[in-house]
């Protein structure tokens, strides 16, 4: 069966192209590869690699004449009605029926879901090339890489879903991958708890997305995307409150998978899994899997929680992700494992795409996941790179880094544009997403927001500023000071700088490599730069940057890390990506007086009138506001202003010099205005609470295993053994206890009185009878001879007698 | 007249035969005395083919001495196998089947 998608209006135009037809085999492919690999992969010469590497290039092909396909739509419909409302192109076959409802799986191609394709797809190809070096020699290589193949197909199943069911499908891939590929060195017990941990996590918050399904299908009566935005855009729901419920659950359910607060904690954990993985999961794929399922459905989460209504300072999704910014910023300063420090940076980042969401700033957000995906993937593949040429092996940036960006010049450069693009400076993609975001806060009248925004960004450059003096700069130590061939005279400083760190053996091993591993240099063990004869002694190889497998996505992706903003830079007056997916929000953006603030509140106020208005009347209005005027919209983007920016690139200013004078003076003992606040945690009590406090991870992860779980789970079992033992074995001893004096009754009366009687008396005549007749059975065969010819005599005169 | 002579003979040997599957405790001369015994039976059988002119009465007799032939050569083995074991042959201290 095929549902085309139909043509609602004249404005609206409709997608065509091979490519956009056919995307339903971007997911497709991998999920065939990942096959071919489980079955065929260990017989290949490379592992199993070659059909990931190729199956990823196939849907990136794709994926890219998808886009070019979408974006030759937009363009030409923009020649003949001159919007750019394109219609989504829905493909949908049936899986399976149940109960007279049908549920579909296919595609749904708008800008949206182009975006995520070329994103996750480019992406993987990048991360499967870099993998071949950095696991390369793994007892699990073919297995590394089908979970990989799978995990990308996940993404792409979800990321295509024309409707509930399917994106529940790829949403549970990617966890189950997630387990898998988190848990990749399971021979390290740390490794295993966190992969359990992450797909433990993640199970909570996916009992939200269940429940707010189910309640979509029962306000809506349709699973379908499409169907779900549009009711929802026009009103056509009986209560609010359910609407309002749903995007809860489905939030909760966003908030684990994209690690908000509360629930984020799995995401650091996560870092346990190879490099590649976590760069993959926590650039493009599983985290961005919540940002993508709100801005998927936004209308429900607009409608449901009220959004950009007048005089609205605070709703949830805003709320939690500002909360998320600031937290996971401040947890980032206090990390040792430069692996650590990214995945708090992502969560923080992750805050900032919800809070755009929750400001209604939709395209920002979009883009903001559109240019993370690229600069936070080279950070971690930078960090991957130092770790696997320049530090056998270790993440901790006081022990065993420093110094190294001479002999690294493509991992440095690549850093160093990534940082830039993630602190937001200006003329780097990651400033013309996040500063959107903030700007359109504060436009949009959230002030909170915006505060947090600003704040956030300053915590951002700090944390990334301390992240990058540690590794790069200063002397080396550990095995940066092996790798470079110099004294490490800092190992005395070293101790006692991580003397106060949070968890020294946790973060030591965390990435260690198998020891089978045989990579170059890896013969020496990852942690016998411990023992001081290594340090003088000669390198048994240049110092060199990591090999081309690394270093060439490190470089594409670094080029995009600064290009991809110019597709949405509104500072320079582009508007090009916002063009592209603006029909995929669902709403209209309320356009006409632009750039005046009290116009729009004005507009807000009225669309939400006139919904009110549309829900009193079931949907009987909402046919005559079809036309002229949509009942809910979201605002337009903000002009940009230098002016509005400024206060958010001051702090930036102001975080970086901060960082880089306090790194200076903690880390290097350098005199600068900045020493006096050194040893500030030794003498301040309030100082050394918050260094606790954060260091603790503000005890969510004590709150979470031993009070929540315990919580649940000792009196949930206390209270299942007391029911097991006074009323399940009540019954049962009850049961068994009548049973038995039944069968004692049964026994007594009739089993001994009846039949054991007559089977005794049956017994006894038999026994008697034999005696009797057993003097017959002499033994001897003459007597058998009597009888037989005695027999036959009497049988003889019986005969005559009778016939005489 | 004529088939009286016949079976009077064969009546005779019968008891005779009887007798001694009776009375004797060599297994082989048992053995011999039910020889006497199908041979009396033979005899019977041909006396009245004769009487009634009838060639079942042959064909039957023919046919009791081949399965008398095979008879004698299970038991005269059965009787040596004993012979083996107990180095005798009297049937009365054969009484193992003594119920």
């Amino acid at each position: 069966m095929l549902l085309a998608a139909e043509e609602t209006s004249h404005a609206v135009g409709e997608a065509s192209g091979w490519f956009i037809e056919h995307a339903w085999l971007i997911p497709v492919i991998p999920a065939i590869a990942f096959f071919l690999i489980i079955f065929f992969g260990k017989k290949m010469p490379r592992g199993g690699s070659e059909f990931g590497i190729a199956s990823m290039l196939a849907a990136f092909a794709i994926a890219a004449g998808t886009a070019w396909d979408w974006i030759a739509s937009i363009s030409d419909h923009k020649k003949v009605a001159g919007n750019y409302e394109v219609e989504a192109l829905i493909k949908q076959w049936t899986w399976w029926q149940s109960g007279g409802t049908e549920f579909g799986i296919g595609q749904h191609i708008d800008g949206l879901a182009v975006m995520a394709l070329i994103l996750v797809a480019f992406i993987s190809t990048l991360v499967q090339i870099y993998s071949t070096e950095y696991v390369r020699g793994d007892r699990r290589y073919t297995h590394f890489f089908a979970s990989l193949t799978l995990f990308s197909a996940g993404m792409l199943t979800m990321v295509l879903a024309p409707n509930m069911v399917q994106l529940i499908l790829g949403w549970e891939i990617m966890g189950l991958c997630s387990f898998m590929l988190i848990g990749h060195w399971w021979e390290e017990l740390p490794n295993a708890k966190a992969a359990l941990k992450a797909f433990f996590t993640v199970r909570v918050g996916d009992m939200g997305l269940l429940v707010g399904t189910a309640m979509l299908l029962g306000i809506f009566g349709t699973l379908d995307i499409k169907g779900i935005n549009e009711l929802a855009a026009a009103g056509e729901f009986e209560s609010k409150n359910m609407l309002m419920w749903a995007a809860v659950a489905l939030f909760i359910a966003c908030i684990g998978k994209s690690g908000q607060f509360p629930l984020h904690t799995w995401l650091p954990d996560a870092m346990a899994g190879p490099t590649p993985v976590s760069s993959l999961l926590h650039s493009s794929t599983m985290v961005v899997a919540g940002v993508f399922l709100v801005a998927r459905i936004y209308p429900v989460f607009h409608v449901g929680l009220e959004i950009n209504i007048a005089d609205q300072s605070f709703n949830l999704v805003a709320v939690i992700g500002g909360i998320t910014v600031l937290i996971a910023a401040l947890l980032a300063f206090v990390q040792n494992d430069i692996k650590k420090v990214l995945a708090y940076s992502t969560v923080s980042q992750l805050g900032y795409m919800m809070m755009g969401l929750g400001v209604g700033a939709w395209t920002a957000s979009v883009f903001h996941i559109f240019t993370h995906a690229f600069f936070k993937c080279a950070l971690f593949l930078a960090a991957g790179s130092i770790s696997h040429t320049a530090s056998h092996h270790s993440f901790d940036m006081k022990k065993d880094m420093g110094g190294i960006w001479r002999k690294m010049p493509v991992t440095f450069g690549v850093w160093m544009i990534s940082t830039a693009a993630l602190c937001g400076v200006p003329f780097f993609s990651g400033f013309f997403s996040k500063d959107e975001i903030i700007d359109s806060a504060k436009h949009y009248d959230y002030t909170v927001f915006y505060i947090v925004g600003i704040v956030g960004a300053f915590m951002t450059t700090a944390y990334m500023t301390r992240a990058t003096y540690l590794t790069f700069f200063g002397t080396p130590r550990g095995g940066a000071a092996h790798f470079m061939g110099v004294e490490d005279h800092s190992a005395h400083d070293a101790h006692e700088v991580h003397g106060h760190s949070a968890h020294p053996e946790e973060s030591e091993h965390a990435d260690g490599h198998l020891p089978d591993d045989d990579h170059g240099h890896g013969a020496h063990g990852h942690d016998d730069h411990h023992a001081p004869a290594h340090h003088s002694r000669p390198l048994p190889f240049a110092p060199t940057d990591s090999p081309w497998q690394i270093a060439a996505p490190l470089l594409i992706l670094g080029i995009l890390a600064i290009g991809s903003g110019y597709l949405n830079a509104p500072a320079l007056g582009i508007y090009w990506f916002e063009h592209h997916t603006e029909s995929s929000i669902g709403l209209p953006i309320a356009h006409g007086e632009e750039g005046e603030e009290h116009g729009e509140e004005a507009a807000a106020a009225e669309g939400e009138e006139g919904g009110e208005e549309a829900a009193a009347a079931e949907g009987e209005e909402g046919a005559a506001h079809g036309d002229d005027a949509a009942i809910y919209s979201v605002p337009p983007p903000p002009k940009f202003k230098w002016v509005n920016a400024a206060p958010g690139l001051g702090l930036v200013a102001l975080g970086f010099v901060v960082s880089l004078g306090m790194s200076m003076a903690v880390f290097e003992r350098k005199k600068n205005p900045f020493t006096p606040l050194v040893g500030l945690t030794q003498r301040s009590k309030i100082a050394r609470g918050g260094h606790t406090v954060l260091v603790n991870k503000y005890g969510l992860d004590s709150l979470y295993e031993n009070i929540i779980v315990r919580a649940v789970a000792y009196p949930i079992s206390k209270a299942a053994y007391w029911v097991n033992q006074n009323i399940i074995d009540a019954i049962v001893n009850g049961a068994g206890k009548s049973g038995k004096r039944a069968g004692d009754m049964v026994y007594r009366y009739i089993d001994q009185g009846l039949v054991d009687r007559a089977v005794n008396a049956s017994g006894t005549a038999a026994s008697e009878s034999g005696h009797a007749a057993q003097s017959v059975q002499s033994g001897k065969v003459n007597q058998y001879g009597a009888l037989l010819f005695g027999a036959a005599a009497v049988g003889a005169i019986v005969l005559i007698l009778t016939n005489a | 007249m004529y088939a009286a002579n016949f079976l009077l003979l064969s009546a005779v040997l019968f008891s005779i035969g009887v007798f001694g599957v009776i009375a004797r405790k060599n297994a082989v001369m048992v053995l011999m005395s039910i020889e006497l015994i199908l041979n009396s039976v033979n005899l019977n059988l041909i006396a009245f083919s004769l009487m009634n002119d009838d060639v079942d009465g042959n064909v039957f007799a023919l046919f009791v001495i081949a399965v008398a032939a095979a008879e004698v050569g299970v038991g005269l083995a059965m009787v040596l196998m004993i012979y083996r074991n107990r180095r005798s042959i009297a049937l009365d201290e054969l009484s193992e089947m003594k119920g």
